[in-house]
Order: C-alpha cells, then structure tokens, then sequence
C-alpha cells in the first residue's frame, strides 16, 4: 500500500505551500508599507523621530529607500531572513525581541481558549445532537446564537464588571500579581486565576462554533447508510453514537478548527486589550495607539505564522483520522 | 411454503403529515417460510424498503411510524420488543444488506473492524478467533486475498467488493433471515449476477430465508421462489414466482412485467442502404489523467480508446457499456462537450474534433443531447417554455415565434401546451424527460444523442419514453446515438449496437447478429448476465445456450 | 412566514433604522457635545441612559452610533459580498488554472488573521469610513468566494448546462443566467450574516480607537468606558447591549433567510 508515503507526500506538500505562503505575507507586508500615503520612512520611524531629519535621513539610507523598489524589496527579505523584522523607535527595542517577550503568553491564552473551545463545543453539540429539538437543544441553540451576536471585548468587560468588580471573585487585569514574590506552585495558581477570564472570554465565541457545527455534522452523518448499518448489526446506541456517527462528524470540525485559528489570534488582540493580558496582541494594540507601525507589521507576520502552524497542525491530525486523505492523491 | 419463519401481519406504516398519502404501508401481510427467497417488488414510493425496515426497527424515528400490525419472529412480535431484544437480534438472527455499498460502510473504519463489530455486538471473542472467523467470512464471498483485505478502508474496494464485504458482515453470525433491500441495483449487470448468484448459493449452503427487495422483475426470476407485488403501500399480488410471471392477476403486475424490456429485437423497417452517413468517429480518444503527486507518477487512464463508429440518418446506433466503459465521455466527445485528444468527428466533410469553441457554434444546434438526470437537466429557476425556447432564441429566432414552436413541440412530446409558463419541479421524472427531448428538437438536430435517457426513470415510464424516442426518430427521420448500460433496452430500439469495454469498442454490428452470434466473449458475458434472461427468452421463443458467467477475479485495488 | 425568531429580528432590525434614521430628532445636540454633568447614572433628569465623564449623552451616542454601524455593516458586506461572488464565480466556473490561482489568493486572505490585518490596514491608511469598509470588506470575502466556488462547481456539471452549452450558449450568459441565479440563495444568507459580523469588525476597531474620528459609534463608547468601568458600568453595557441586539436581530433574520431559501421538502420517504 502506498498509503503512507501519500501521507508523508501530503504533509511535505502542506510545508512547502505554508513556506510560499510566509513569503507572499512578507512582501504584502513591505508593499503596505510602501502603499501608505505619505513617506514610508515616517511610518517606519512611527512618531519617534519625525522631528529629527538627520535621523530620517539615516533610515531612509538604512532601508534603502532613496534607491530602486525591487532593491528595497531584496533590503527588507534579507532583514526578515535573518529574524530582523525591524526597530522599535518608540519602544527603543528590536521589533523581534519585543515580540519573543510577548509570544509565550499569547500561546498559554490561545492555547487554553482552543482548549475549552473545543471541549465544551463538542460536548455541547453533541448533546444538542443527541436531544435535537428538545429542551437542552434549544437552550444549546439559543446561548450560541447569542454568543454570535456579542463583542468579545464587550463580553470580557461585562465579565470583569461581573466577577472581579461586583463578586470580587477573580482578578481585575494582567497576567499575576504583581510583587507577589510568588513562585512555583503558588505562581503557577496565581497565574492560573488571572487566565480563567481572559481564556474563557475568548474560547466562548469558538465553543459556540464547534457546538453548532458538531451538532449539524452529527446529524447529517446520522443520516447516513451507515449509520443504519451499524444499527443493522445490532450495536448499542452508544457505540453507534461514538463509532460510527460522532468519529465521522468530528471530521468537518478538525478541518474547521484549523480555519479559525486566524480568527483566535485576531480575539487574542482584543482580549489581551481588555484583560491587559501581556501578551502581542496586547503589544498590537500599545503600537496602534502609539502609531508604531513598524511593531503592527510584525505583529502580522508573527501572527500570521502561527496561523500557518496551527493550519499544519490541524492538517496532520486530520491525515491521521481520515484515511481517505492521501490515498486519492 | 414452507413452515413459516417470519411472518408479517396487516403492517400499517404512517408518512408524516406532509406526505402525499397518509400510509407508506397500509394492512401488509407477508409470509417468508424457512429456506425461501420472497421478493418484494414494486416502483418507487411503494414501501418496499419500509417493509424491509419495519421489520429490524429501522424505520427513521419520528418520519414514519409502526401504526398497525404485527410481526411473528421465533414466537414473538418485533414490534412488541425492547430495544434492547431487539438489539440481540439484529445483525444475529436477521441482518441486512442495503443498496448503497459505499455510503453502508464507515469510510473511516476498516472493513475488518467493521465486520469485528458486528461479531463481537453479540458473541464475544478473542482477537486471533476473530481475525480467523473474519478472514473465512471473506473468503467465502469470494474475495481475494483476506489478510490483506480485512485491513482495506471501503474506498479501496470497488461497488462489488463492497457489497461482498456488507454480504460477508451480514452473514457472520449465520442468521436465519437476510433482508436485501436492492442490493444489486446499484452494480454493474455483470457484477449484478455475480452478487445474485453469490446469494442463491449461500442461501442454499446456509439455508437461509431472504426477504428480498427489488424493482426488476428480471431479478426476481433469477432468485426468487415467490414474489409479492406492492403498489403505492398496498399488496395487490402475491404468488410463487411462475405463478406471477406466466399468468399475472392484477393489471400493475401485468403493466409491470409488460414493461420489462424484452430481448425481442424487434423487426425494424431497416434502414435503405443508400441512406446518408450523419456523423462518423475515427480512433476517437480521451485521456484522463489522475493527478498523482511528486511521489506517484499520474496514470493516464484511456477513456476512451481509439473508438470508429458511424450514424446514418434514420438510423439508431446504440452504445452499450457497463460503468467505466467509457460510453458517456465517447457521447460528450460527439457533441463535443468534451475535445477529443485525438480522432477525427466527420459531420458530413467538417471534422467537429479540432474546432475551437467560435467555429464549432454553427454545428451545435445540428447536433443535440438527451441527457439522463430528469433532475439535473432542466434549470429549476426557468420556466419550461424558456427552457424550450432558449436555443432557437439563441439562434436568432423571435421570443414569440420560439415560444410558440415550444408549445407545439410540447404537444410533439405529448405533453400539454400548458405546461409552457410552469417550472419544472412540478412535473415527474417522465414529463421532465420530455420537456428535454423537446428541448433538443427545438433547434431541429440532425443527430440525437441520448445519454441513459430513461435509466433514472422508473420501469412502466422507461417504455414509455423509448418509444416517444423511437417514434420521434422515425417521423423527423434523425439519426439517433443511444447511450445505454442495458441492453434489454438497447434491443428494443436500436438497430445496430456498439458494445463498449474498458473504452473499446469491442462488438459493433446488427442488433439482430450481436444477440444471436454474440462474437466477443465480453458481449456473450453481457447477455448472459441480463437478469431475467432465461424467462425473457422462454417468452421470445427457442431460447439460446447461456454462456457462463465467469466473470473476472475481483482484485483490491490500491 | 412562520420563524418566529426571524420575525422578531426583522422587528428589531427596523426599530434600529429607525432609531438611526430620526436620531437628530430625538436628540438634535452633536452626541459629541457636553449636556449634562459627567458620570450621571442612568435614569438622572434628561439622562435616560446616564452620562459619561465628559458629560456627553449616552442615549445618543448610541442613537447616532447606530448610523455608522448600520452604514459601515451594509456596505462592507456589499464589498466583500461583490468580490466573493467575482472571485468565487470564475475559480467554479473555469476551473483549472484559473481555480488554482484564484484559491491560492483566497487560501492566503485565509491565512492570514483577519482582524490583524484589519487593524494594519486602517491603522495605515488612516481610520475613516471609507478605509474601514473597504478593510472589512478585504478581510471578510473569503467564505462567500468559496461558497459560490463550490456551488458553481457543482452547478456547472449539472445537466441543464451542459445543454445550454450545446444550445451555444456564452460563457457569460451561461454565469450569469444559468448558473448564478440557482447560486444565489447561499449568497443571500451568508451576505446577511455579514452584514452582523461587518458591525463587530467596526465595533472591535472603533473600540481599539480606530473608529472614524468624526463619528459616534458603540465600540468607541465602550473603548471610552473601560478606564472608569468601575465607576460607570452604565457607560459600556448600554453600547454593548445596543450591538448584542442589532447583530442578534440580522442574525436572525439570515437564519430565517436560510430557512425560506433553501425549503427541504419535507424529506422525501423512500419507500
């Protein structure tokens, strides 16, 4: 059977589209820059040292802008290539390392978020399956549709209204205490506390998505042939519902997990906002207010490769549980 | 009959509200003795398949319910059971096969777990036994290589192999009932056969009863020992199965059995030797290519290959194949929705193969196409009239004028000039084949190409449409291309037939010649899997030696 | 019609246009204008919804704030609605190359995260009603190009049009005849539904301060709220409540949309 080298071709072939795809995003990033009205050493240099035009002078020799577009283009590549995305004027620090400090915490939130997402989605979608038309089902439906309907910030706010500011429950903002000395264990709790909110908030938009797609998918599949099949054989209800209808349906929402990711990562700027979560949306959201461009298209590019893992990540999980990929080329 | 083994009682099954009629089945008895193989016949919508799924609790819950009515099995009524008793029946004592075998098995599970499964739902057992019990169970349905193939997911089996697969599973606890519900219909006639006799066999070894489900009457002779007949939920006849075929009571029967195609090559007026060629094929080819990727090379698959064939006006040539033969792309290549790869398409001194899309736009309303979806082929946002009218008005002709046209060609079709502003869902699957044929006519085509014209339609509406075709071709003098994979019904209406294989012509010559001095051993295999063929004849008159269906070794592919 | 849900939507929906439509003669001071003293709580003399530190109104700030969001809502999903269908009709309809390199360009806006670029886009071009819609329409055509995609692929090897292409049909007449008008319903739906996702996107930049200066909206409100949220609850839950019920209502009415569009006849019983 060629079945596993189709596979290994399969995923060779996802890395090498997610390799064009980082290229195309980085010279959409250099054109922005250049497409912006205005002077794109001012963007570049973002407010810090507009005044200075020794200093602007100096950039536009370093970024090549006093010579020929595609030269720039070769510029700006060979800096990305080596890990440069550019200077922080504002925050008088390489955009790269501003980013390195910041990206762990993006991880923890979106991680925890995708996490509850798709737990509590799946198990919501199947109940909701499982009782179509019936009370829990209804209820399942109509929280979704209101979850739809809600501004993630908004909702984050109303949570802090709610359990920090009314119920003094949780904490207000950021990522711990601080000055806590807290280490270890009691850090890692702290820590802990100051997630729940912030994680919740975010995932609660994916887990109405994965409950309304599992609960579609299951009962499309229930449908199916073979579903009366295994009926026909004389399996408990249970396994039908495990085996055979819930393995199949769980198939569309793999591969949709994997095209939200864009969407956790594009919540995570507006809930680390609110939350004041330390993370690089949060560092998005300092660099628009402080008009520093050169952090925002780094951002894009960070972001933007996460995305493309958390795609490839999603596509190998889906190799695996469906057999079918690969072996029709 | 035998000592009964299943026996149902004035079995009344409600539709839901919305339905057309109140009941899918109303006061249904039937009885199936031990070692006996029933037949349910009817069209669609007769609640044949309801029966079938009343019996193991089936039925889709909350669409259709048991109303009335019992069912004796082993001293007990199905209907009264417990879930769970019933459980312990399904799959143990009666199991079932369906008539989809791809969409019946998980696509994601292999074919070995899936019938581990159902061993293991009722019998527990260890893993060497059963990977044992498994194998055996394959190997006596007749598939290849069992070690091998108990770890296949379904998509790497074909349609046969996968019904042998569902037959396999359905046998693995040596039930004494098997309800198939159309498990051929789906097959090719070949491997039709193969599965009908594959059936008789082990029902014969295991002396099993079958309830079994079906539209073709040529089926029922070949397996069945008494037959019921159904009609719109009713039973309206019910007798062994020479009973039923040699003297039929009720005129849905005798319809339905008048209605079977028959081998009979009808005596046509023959068409004068002079008559003009319409359109010839030389070495006509079509190559696909299978995107492979930069592990595996593409495989070119030759769809068709290397195919000369000719049409005469007046004259129907049909081509006759079973799926993957290549006979629907050697259709669309004539009408040129396809571009040939290489061959030449004389229309009368004008090779239509190397004409670009411009070029070829004189020739396309010379040229038209029936096509088999009743469903898929008219647009459901246009009215009948537009539909009709859309070619001529393409052409140039006035609205007014080519709507005027559509009506009498509604009329020519024999429907009513008012259908002309409805849409078409309001119309069956046999009016809607007629609004197409007219639509075809409209730009008054030398060349008729039908693609399965009536295979999508039910069997009384079948002869219904050929002969609308036949009797179109004869007063409008067209030449006709007949694109069929029965040749029951290539024998009624052409006059001279192409059998297709693997994208060859392999037989070409007189209807009359290809059924009574088949040449090609595929042809002769083709004839002799039409199923009903024995009785078809014994009603035609000195019936002729059947050549044995042999039928290639099924082999996995990968 | 019989959806409920859909019913109130549309019942909503039209109180909202109204409210933006007549909000001058509710309300014919600039929202942005001081009319009382700051942080009054709701319920205070002429203050129904209270006011904010800077004295402002809230009752109008959402009564013209419903103005932008219905504007910049319709019309971003107009944008992204027109550049799905192009893109979406071409890449079904011809296939082959054309499919290749149309979904490619689509993998890559899919790729890439929506709201990030949204805000590098407005961030660079400068916030403004224009670049706003524009942006929102840029990040959110995807899903309708591969609707249509789909559906024209399926559509394109129907029957029907492989007669009208026999019948001699153009490729255009058989796009824009043929096949879009039975692709339509899909589009419908999906187009009402991101007229609610439109309003999010505006609130969410609005709400990072990168709403059209000159205009009230609700995520700006909410924005302005977040410093005193534990002085002035009433300042974000009234703006916030204002987008639950708008997008709720369009959300509502795009199901029911679907739900008339698309009629499952009561499902065939095969018998």
């Amino acid at each position: 059977m060629t079945g596993v080298l189709a596979r290994v071709a399969f995923v060779s072939r996802r890395l090498v589209k997610a390799i064009v795809v980082i290229f195309a995003i980085i010279v959409l990033n250099f054109f922005l820059v250049r497409m912006t009205p205005g002077d794109p050493a001012l963007v570049i240099a973002g407010e810090a040292g507009a005044a200075d035009q020794k200093f602007m002078d100096d950039l536009r020799h370093e970024f090549g802008l006093d010579q020929p577009l595609w030269k720039q283009l070769a510029v700006y590549l060979g800096h990305v290539a080596q890990g440069d995305l550019g200077f922080s004027y504002r925050q008088r620090l390489p955009v790269t390392q501003l980013i390195a400090d910041r990206l762990p915490q993006t991880l923890l939130l979106t991680g925890t978020a995708m996490a509850i997402a798709l737990a509590l989605g799946i198990a919501f979608g199947t109940m909701a399956a499982m009782y179509a038309g019936r009370m829990a089902d209804t209820m399942i439906t109509v929280l979704a549709l209101l979850v739809f309907a809600t501004p993630s910030f908004w909702l984050g706010l109303m949570a802090i209204l709610l359990f920090s500011v009314k119920l003094d429950w949780l904490p207000l903002f950021g990522m711990a205490t601080v000055d806590s000395g807290l280490h270890g264990l009691a850090l890692a709790a702290d820590i802990g506390r100051h997630l729940i909110l912030p994680a919740v908030t975010l995932g609660l938009f994916f887990v109405a998505i994965y409950a309304r797609l599992t609960r579609a998918a299951m009962l499309e599949v229930r449908e199916l042939d073979f579903v009366r099949t295994a009926r026909a054989k004389g399996l408990g209800e249970r396994r039908v519902v495990v085996r055979h209808i819930l393995r199949n349906a769980l198939l569309p929402v793999v591969s949709y997990a994997g095209l939200q990711a864009g969407y956790l990562v594009g919540g995570a700027v507006l809930i680390e906002t609110v939350f004041a979560w330390p993370g690089i949306g949060r560092l998005a959201y300092e660099a628009v207010v402080g008009r520093d461009y050169t952090v925002l298209l780094g951002v894009l590019i960070i972001t933007s490769i996460m995305v493309i893992a958390f795609n490839a990540l999603t596509d190998i999980v889906y190799v695996l549980v469906d057999p079918r990929i690969g072996s029709t080329g | 009959m035998s000592k009964p083994l299943l026996s149902i009682e004035g079995l009344t099954v409600d539709l839901p509200a919305s339905a057309d009629r109140p009941h899918a089945l109303e006061g249904m008895d039937l009885v199936i003795g031990q070692r006996e193989v029933v037949c349910l016949v009817g069209e669609s919508g007769s609640g044949k398949s309801v029966t079938a799924q009343a019996v193991l609790g089936l039925l889709p819950p909350g669409r259709l319910t048991v109303s009335g009515g019992a069912i004796h099995y082993g001293g007990r009524d199905l209907l009264k059971l417990s879930p769970l008793e019933l459980r312990r029946l399904r799959g143990a004592r009666i199991s079932m096969i369906f008539q989809e075998p791809m969409a019946a098995l998980n696509p994601v599970v292999t074919v070995g777990h899936q019938i581990a499964e159902a061993i293991r739902a009722h019998e527990p057992m260890g893993k060497a036994a059963l990977h044992d019990r498994i194998e055996k169970l394959l190997a006596m349905v007749g598939l290849p290589d069992p070690p091998l193939l108990r770890k296949a997911y379904p998509h790497n089996l074909s349609g046969g192999q996968r019904q042998r697969v569902m037959i396999a599973m359905a046998l693995s606890l040596s039930p004494d009932l098997l309800i198939a519900d159309e498990p051929t219909t789906a097959l090719d006639v070949t491997t039709q056969m193969q599965i009908l006799q594959l059936l008789k066999q082990i029902q014969q070894q295991r002396e099993m009863g079958i309830l079994f489900i079906t539209h073709d009457f040529g089926v029922v002779t070949e397996i069945a020992d008494r037959v019921a007949v159904l009609r719109q939920g009713h039973k309206v006849e019910e007798g062994t199965t020479r009973e039923v075929l040699t003297a039929p009571q009720h005129p849905y029967t005798k319809a339905l059995i008048a209605a079977v195609p028959r081998l009979t090559t009808t005596q046509r007026a023959g068409i004068p030797a002079d008559a003009p060629t319409v359109l010839g094929t030389k070495g006509l080819v079509k190559t696909y290519g299978l995107s492979g990727n930069f592990l595996r090379r593409s495989r070119q698959v030759r769809a068709v290959d290397g195919v000369s064939i000719s049409i005469r006006r007046g004259e129907t040539l049909g081509i006759v194949g079973e799926s993957g033969s290549g006979k629907s792309t050697l259709a669309r290549l004539i009408v040129r929705l396809y571009k040939p790869d290489a061959g030449a398409i004389d229309f009368q001194g004008v090779d239509l193969a190397t004409l670009g899309r411009a070029d070829l736009r004189p020739y396309r309303r010379r040229v038209q196409m029936v096509f088999q979806d009743p469903f898929g082929s008219l647009n459901p946002r246009w009215t009948v009239g537009d539909i009709i009218a859309s070619g001529p008005v393409i052409q140039g002709v006035s609205k007014q004028k080519a709507l005027s046209r559509a009506a009498e060609l509604l009329e020519l079709v024999g429907l009513e000039r008012t259908a002309l502003p409805r849409f078409p869902h309001e119309f069956s699957g046999g009016q809607r084949q007629r609004i197409g044929i007219a639509r075809a006519l409209a730009v008054e085509p030398e060349l008729l190409v039908a693609d399965e014209p009536v295979s999508a339609l039910d069997v009384s509406v079948q002869a219904q449409v050929l002969k609308l075709l036949d009797d179109i071709r004869h007063r409008l003098s067209l030449a006709m291309l007949l694109i069929t994979h029965d040749l029951r019904v290539a024998a009624q209406v052409c006059d001279r037939i192409a059998v297709m294989h693997r994208g060859k012509v392999v037989e070409y010559g007189s209807t009359v010649d290809l059924f009574t001095r088949p040449q090609h051993a595929y042809t002769q295999q083709l004839i002799g899997s039409i199923p009903g063929r024995d009785w078809l004849e014994a009603e035609a008159g000195p019936p002729a030696a059947r050549p044995a269906v042999s039928g290639s070794k099924p082999t996995a592919r990968t | 019609m019989h959806n409920r849900g859909a019913v109130a939507g549309a019942v909503v929906l039209l109180l909202v246009v109204i409210m933006a439509i007549l909000a001058p003669v509710f309300f014919p001071a600039s929202p942005w204008d001081m009319v009382g003293a700051p942080l009054q709580p709701p319920g205070s003399p002429d203050l129904l919804l209270g006011s904010d530190m800077l004295g402002r109104n809230i009752a109008s700030g959402i009564a013209y704030g419903a103005r932008v969001s219905l504007v910049i809502g319709l019309v971003s999903a107009l944008v992204a609605v027109v550049i799905g269908v192009t893109v979406g009709a071409l890449a079904g309809y011809f296939g082959g190359m054309v499919d290749d390199a149309l979904m490619r360009i689509t993998e890559f806006f899919q790729t890439i995260p929506g709201f990030v670029l949204l805000i590098v886009l407005v961030a660079l071009f400068s916030p403004s009603v224009v670049s706003i819609v524009v942006a929102i329409g840029l990040v959110s055509w995807t899903p309708i190009a591969r609707i249509v995609r789909g559906e024209f692929m399926s559509l394109r090897t129907r029957e029907f049009v492989q007669a009208a292409i026999l019948m001699g049909e153009s490729n255009l007449r058989i796009i824009l005849r043929q096949i879009l008008p039975n692709a339509l319903s899909p589009v419908i739906v999906s187009g009402s539904l991101l007229v609610g996702t439109s309003i999010l996107l505006e609130s969410a930049l609005s709400f990072l301060g990168l709403g059209d200066p000159n205009m009230m909206s609700w995520g700006y409100m909410i924005g302005a709220a977040r410093t005193v949220i534990r002085l002035a609850w009433w300042m974000s839950v009234f703006p916030g409540l204002a987008i639950v019920l708008t997008v709720l209502a369009l959300n509502l009415v795009g199901d029911g949309l679907n739900e008339a569009l698309s009629p499952r006849m009561s499902r065939k019983v095969q018998a």
